[in-house]
């Protein structure tokens, strides 16, 4: 089969970078100061784990996380529900949806900063500006692909409109509605991370850029492992399920 | 201009006044300890622009910011196009690339500093890492998706390979590739203001910084400005081009 065999090379190929990073660490081209070897990262990273040391600033972040991606979830989807039934203000909003991801939201950081203080606010704030517009515009998406026939039984079955768009409409654009949760949970991680790191006071980016400071590297390539094993865990966990449920869509 | 042109540029207007309104309303309720007001925003960015220290930084970043994105396209067209034409590489490292996409990059920034030390190449190589992977995304599944009957058309006319990639592959791709360059452009920025942001001595991310730590309001406002009118507008004139090209294809 082409996929397995495709699967079986990706794992030979990182497995080898990962064999040669510790070779190149291992035998000083790359020197400690630089990187650490990465069989030292995850032993590093197990201590760090076991010892509870990061506990507080891990329960930090993930909390933000989450709270930034659940806001951005139901802000978005309700916007986007309102957006779709108000035609005008759609196509006044729909230039400012285009470029939203061109605009660098980390440079509004500064100014949240300035008028939350250096609390968990900015972050939280940060991370949900970042993927509010994420979901806004596939809860659009979806809504726009629900067919009319739905909506006409909807209406013989004289549905109100929260029936409606509890009962039919809101479940038939599920496919949509999970890829802007998944895009929510990845922008909310970037977001809340970038802020830590730039300027705050607790959470794991904060600490991976007071290690990086301090050079102390034994600290600061554990948690950027931890970092990037989460996301990736975290976004591989949201596609496969977005992928179950176009398929048991597409089947029936 | 016909008649959707100008129902376009009225809702351009309403939602620049709009937002203009937006942030009126919002400096008159958290005041002037937190933020400027539009039109003090302005003057005071009017009046950056006429010091000659501020054109350095914004050289400074404009330079970082074309190195990062020639690097950007060039190496993301490469490796879209190697990936999009040999079927085996592109399902092999895709969902690195997704996966690449979706981590917050700016924990990779230390990895960085310590591999090109606190300079110029830093900064380049960060905005690269941001922009790279959009346009190696969408180069690869615009290369996958070509259609087949182009490629065998280009065969039974014998055309050279070369006149094939120019005549054949290039034109035929280009609606998604650009697509991948709008993103790209996008995220070079963001790489490159980032990167400036930390280990950096001059720039305009290096300057929003050192505003943060003077409390400096009007400075951050008028950075925030420039930065968000550039984007916004560089990007909508790259959204125009890549809606005139996708309707260009059948």
């Amino acid at each position: 089969m082409k996929l397995t065999r495709s699967v079986y090379y990706r794992f030979v190929l990182i497995g080898g970078f990962v064999l040669l990073l510790e070779l190149l660490c291992r035998s000083g081209v790359i020197d400690r100061l630089t990187m650490q070897p990465p069989t030292d990262m995850v032993r590093d990273l197990v201590l760090l784990l076991i010892s509870g040391k990061m506990n507080a600033a891990m329960l930090k972040t993930f909390v933000n996380v989450a709270v930034a991606s659940g806001l951005a979830v139901i802000a978005g989807i309700a916007l986007g529900v309102a957006l779709h039934g108000w035609h005008a203000a759609r196509q006044v909003l729909e230039p400012l949806f285009a470029t939203y991801y061109a605009i660098p939201i980390y440079a509004f950081y500064p100014l949240l900063i300035i008028m939350f203080g250096l609390g968990d606010v900015p972050q939280v704030l940060t991370g949900f500006m970042l993927a509010v517009v994420a979901v806004i515009v596939n809860t659009l998406n979806g809504l726009d692909r629900v067919s009319r026939v739905l909506m006409k039984t909807a209406r013989v079955y004289r549905l109100g409109p929260i029936a409606t768009a509890l009962k039919v409409t809101l479940p038939s654009a599920a496919p949509y509605l999970l890829t802007g949760v998944r895009l929510a949970v990845a922008y909310a991680f970037i977001g809340v991370i970038g802020a830590e790191f730039i300027m705050s006071r607790t959470g794991i980016g904060y600490e991976i850029s007071f290690a990086y400071n301090n050079f102390d590297n034994r600290v600061m390539y554990p948690l950027i492992l931890l970092i990037l094993i989460t996301s990736i865990a975290l976004n591989a966990a949201l596609s496969h399920w977005e992928r179950v449920i176009a398929r048991r869509r597409s089947r029936s | 201009m016909n008649a959707q042109g100008w129902r376009l540029a009225l809702n351009a207007l309403v939602l620049i006044v709009s937002l203009l309104l937006a942030w009126e309303a919002l400096f008159a309720v958290v005041g002037s300890q937190a933020m400027t007001s539009p039109l003090a925003t302005f003057r005071y960015l009017a009046q950056l622009l006429a010091t000659p220290t501020f054109w350095d930084h914004v050289e400074e970043t404009s330079r970082a910011f074309f190195f990062a994105l020639a690097i950007a396209i060039l190496s993301g067209l490469a490796i879209g196009f190697l990936l999009g034409a040999h079927r085996l590489s592109g399902d092999i490292f895709e969902p690195v690339l997704v996966s690449f996409y979706s981590i917050p990059k700016i924990t990779l920034y230390p990895i960085i500093l310590l591999a090109f030390g606190l300079s110029l190449p830093a900064k380049i190589a960060f905005g690269a890492i941001h922009g790279v992977v959009p346009i190696a995304i969408f180069t690869m599944t615009a290369v996958r998706n070509l259609n087949q009957i182009l490629l065998k058309t280009a065969r039974v006319l014998r055309l050279k390979p070369g006149k094939i990639i120019v005549s054949v592959l290039l034109p035929a791709a280009l609606p998604e590739v650009f697509t991948g360059l709008r993103l790209g452009f996008a995220l070079t920025l963001i790489g490159t203001l980032l990167g400036e942001m930390f280990g950096s001595q001059r720039g305009l991310g290096y300057l929003l910084m050192t505003a943060i730590g003077l409390q400096n309001v009007p400075l951050i406002m008028a950075i925030t400005l420039l930065i968000v009118l550039f984007a916004a507008s560089v990007s909508t004139v790259l959204i125009v081009v890549d809606h005139r090209l996708h309707r260009r294809m059948p």
